[in-house]
């Protein structure tokens, strides 16, 4: 598990592309700088795509994404840091 | 190469004041080719959005929403068949053609029987559920809620009998092919789809 401190939780399980990203950039806009944002996600797509929204987009970054099984679901973790 | 020979010899009469001014001059309009060129670092996209099929609406309104995430200037500019992802009734009963569409599991002949179109739809509105994928109208009201500029082409509202009333709120009308190139020219992404 990682040992970020995670600010606050953004459940996008069930949701698939565009949704994790853009419901990612809502909640980061209602973040303070330094504090960190998780997105639990069952989209594999995302972890290509929040990593290259974090990467291209202006004040924040992918901090660590990860892979965990949850029942019979796949879940992707993903930790983004406001700057 | 005889003006390369040249240009020391000029140089070197010169004065010091006709150099300095000549920096400068060269330095200001550096500073605005820079100015031109970097643009604060805020890239553009502008789509056109031709097709009001069930198919051909996602693709915009992914790109669009997607790039407004990223911080981008959108600009949708929908015109003819296109108009109907931002009129609020139609956007919600747009069709997928069956006919002509190799990747459907049926024969063509079987695929222009009456309401097959129907059939075709009903299938891909159940596999967009079951998926999470969201529904044309989630992604236009995501699209406005995140700055997307979605722009009704002005001839083809007229050309069609719509109504200003009839488009989501915050949908521009009032725009032409000249207002879709201006933003096509800036932008840094030019798509039609």
């Amino acid at each position: 598990m990682s040992q970020h401190e995670v600010t606050q939780t953004l459940d996008v399980k069930g949701l698939s592309c565009p949704m994790p990203v853009v419901k990612t950039r809502g909640a980061v806009d209602d973040l303070s700088a330094g504090e960190v944002l998780k997105v639990v996600s069952t989209d594999s797509g995302s972890m290509s795509d929040l990593k290259g929204w974090a990467d291209s987009t202006d004040g924040v970054s992918m901090l660590d994404q990860e892979e965990t099984e949850e029942s019979d679901d796949t879940l992707f973790v993903h930790y983004i840091q406001k700057e | 190469m005889s003006s390369n020979a040249d240009a020391p010899v000029e140089t070197a009469t010169a004065s010091v004041e006709d150099l300095q001014a000549h920096v400068e001059t060269l330095e200001a309009e550096l500073a605005d080719l820079r100015e031109a060129v970097d643009d604060d670092g805020q890239k553009s996209m502008t789509i056109i959005a031709t097709k009001g099929t069930l198919d051909m609406a996602y693709p915009p309104l992914i790109l669009a929403s997607t790039a407004a995430a990223f911080g981008w200037d959108v600009v949708v500019f929908h015109t003819f068949w296109g108009l109907e992802i931002l009129h609020e009734e139609k956007s919600k009963n747009l069709k997928l053609s069956a006919v002509g569409n190799p990747s459907m599991p049926m024969p063509n002949a079987v695929a222009a029987l009456p309401f097959m179109d129907n059939v075709a739809t009903s299938m891909m509105e159940k596999k967009i559920a079951e998926n999470g994928t969201a529904t044309i109208e989630e992604l236009i009201e995501t699209s406005l809620d995140m700055g997307v500029d979605l722009q009704a082409c002005q001839m083809t509202i007229e050309l069609m009998d719509y109504d200003e009333d009839e488009f989501y709120d915050g949908v521009t009308t009032g725009v032409g092919a000249a207002t879709a190139l201006q933003h096509m020219a800036d932008a840094d992404v030019q798509l039609m789809i």
